[in-house]
């Protein structure tokens, strides 16, 4: 049973994302979808380095604007293989983040906070002054739809196949690496940093691994939006969006997986149902992360399930 | 000639600013020997414990583990080399289950890095399944497999300071230093702890210990070393250190002979 059940939930997850793609009416629906694909790799990237090894980033639109930006400009400017941009997209992230995350990582708590929160302001402000490369704060157009194998994912739809292809293959690594000896050790540094060392573990090199790990996924998620929306503009990629990404982890639930879909997917929708008070949207995430973090600590998904329980027992009680 | 030691203290020394911690301490443990050491509160016996499991680098003298300098690597290459520990004030992952705390402790002894993981390749799932085996077997070896699969932070403070031992012993250490492992246990734990030091040994493990409660000390220790203000006081079997002068002195007072 349990040796088959990776394969069951694959499989499950891929017929899912089969009958919802060739279901969905409109390219509304399909955008937004692809958009949720994005938001869930960057967040199940994030969720390892904050829930399980416990560092926080406030930088990370950083790496998804690294991703996007260098995919953009490797395919449009320069003519390159998509494939090959997205590879120089994960080559450059991780080298940035091996450069950032050495002396960052050696911080903790609010300093680490402010030093990620630095990093991304930095990248946003290149984004918006390089205009001769990034066309500035109006953005980067006519970028070309990812080809792989010959195959061309030109429409929303056909983009969305390919978007949660990935998601998927994303997923199960992620769910891999929380159930194994890494992810062990990395909750285990959460948990007590002194101990963790005092067994062996290398905390410094895994913070580090998990970091460039989380980069990873975010710049390719950048290189996906790249590619699916055909247009990126520096103000995706700024500080408010690094903020939305920790909300995302936080009420999805901090070191839970599935909770890191459902804390994207409700967070992508919401702005969306919310687009009469644009205005506002900062003061409500601020309200939705605190509300969240005084009464469902564990998240959306935790929070859910005890409250379940507690009415299952109150229910059994009388 | 004497065994070849396991850990030799060569005049170790460290202050922190002005207050000299630890001076001149040399002593050493060999090989299946159970050693104490003993003193009053705040002779240095935690900041010994720190400065050779590498939290802490001696500004003097060297540290010798297997005719090894060891001093100044950092902690978890220490705990390679085969020295673990258990802490004063428990530190367990409080997060994770009793079984999955011993398995962190095999972290050392694996191998299994981010891609093999990630890929869930099949020498990493049958270690994952070995790692899991040991690890039960050091909770048994303690007397806590029935509580593998409850958190650790909901374990009463005796079974906690059991599960510091299973996690330290899975890493395969040659010497563990136990700190404190007694303190606020009831006697029949305490008896317990008595007799799974002595099963330590058997497993040709040396054990270091620091502890404040004498009759323990003194029945399981081989040789007693005494800190008073991060000097050594005295060393020798525990009769000699009952009847010695200055240990008297140390802890009673230097009047009390009077």
């Amino acid at each position: 049973m349990v040796r088959y059940q990776r394969w069951l939930q694959a499989g499950a997850f891929y017929f899912l994302v089969a009958i919802t793609g060739s279901l969905l009416p409109g390219t509304y629906y399909v955008t937004l979808l692809n958009l949720i694909g994005l938001h869930i790799i960057i967040v199940l990237g994030l969720n390892l380095l904050m829930g399980y090894a416990g560092q926080i980033s406030l930088g990370h639109a950083a790496f998804f604007g690294l991703g996007a930006y260098t995919s953009a400009i490797l395919t449009t400017t320069y003519k390159v293989d998509p494939v090959l941009g997205l590879l120089a997209g994960l080559l450059l992230s991780g080298l940035v983040a091996v450069v950032v995350g050495i002396p960052a990582l050696k911080l903790k708590g609010y300093y680490l906070a402010m030093a990620t929160l630095g990093f991304g302001i930095i990248v946003a402000i290149a984004f918006q002054q390089m205009d001769w490369l990034t066309g500035g704060p109006s953005g980067f157009m006519g970028i070309p739809p990812f080809r792989l194998l010959g195959w061309s994912f030109k429409t929303p739809t056909t983009g969305f196949f390919f978007v949660w292809t990935v998601v998927g293959l994303i997923l199960f690594l992620s769910l891999n690496i929380v159930d194994s000896r890494i992810g062990r050790a990395l909750r285990a540094i959460h948990d007590s940093e002194t101990a963790a060392l005092a067994m062996g573990v290398d905390a410094q090199r895994l913070k580090l691994l998990i970091f460039v790990v989380s980069a990873l996924y975010a710049s390719l998620a950048g290189s996906l939006l790249a590619h699916t929306t055909n247009f990126i503009a520096p103000s995706s990629f700024g500080f408010m969006f690094s903020i939305k990404l920790v909300t995302m982890v936080v009420v999805g639930g901090m070191a839970s997986i599935w909770g890191s879909l459902l804390g994207a997917a409700v967070l992508t929708i919401l702005p969306e149902l919310l687009a009469v008070f644009h205005d506002l949207e900062v003061v409500i995430f601020g309200l939705i992360l605190m509300v969240v973090m005084i009464f469902l600590p564990r998240g959306l998904v935790r929070g859910l399930l005890d409250l379940w329980e507690f009415r299952q027992r109150k229910q059994q009680g009388r | 000639m004497d065994p070849p030691a396991l850990l030799t203290l060569k005049d170790v020394g460290i202050s922190f600013g002005g207050l000299q911690a630890v001076k001149q301490v040399s002593f050493q443990v060999q090989e299946g020997q159970i050693k104490a050491l003993i003193g009053p509160n705040g002779a240095g016996k935690t900041t010994l414990f720190n400065l050779i499991t590498g939290m802490l680098t001696p500004d003097q003298g060297e540290i010798l583990f297997h005719r090894q300098a060891i001093q100044g690597l950092p902690p978890f290459q220490i705990a390679a080399r085969g020295i673990s520990r258990t802490f004063q004030i428990v530190q367990l992952f409080g997060h994770m289950t009793v079984v999955e705390n011993v398995m962190v402790g095999r972290h050392i002894r694996t191998r299994a890095g981010l891609l093999a993981a990630a890929l869930r390749l099949p020498w990493s799932r049958r270690e994952e399944a070995a790692i899991r085996a040991q690890s039960l077997e050091w909770l048994a070896f303690v007397g806590l497999q029935a509580r593998a699969d409850d958190y650790a932070a909901n374990l009463p403070l005796g079974h906690q300071r059991l599960l510091e031992i299973a996690r330290a012993l899975a890493t395969d250490p040659k010497l563990l230093l136990l700190d404190e492992p007694a303190a606020g246990l009831d006697m029949t734990e305490t008896e317990r702890l008595k007799d799974l030091i002595f099963a330590i040994r058997e497993k040709e493990i040396s054990v270091l210990l620091v502890e404040h409660d004498m009759s323990l000390t003194m029945e399981v220790a081989d040789e007693i070393v005494v800190l008073d203000h991060g000097e050594l006081l005295a060393e020798g079997p525990p009769r000699e250190i009952q009847r010695h002068p200055a240990v008297i002195a140390a802890y009673l007072g230097r009047d009390w002979e009077k």
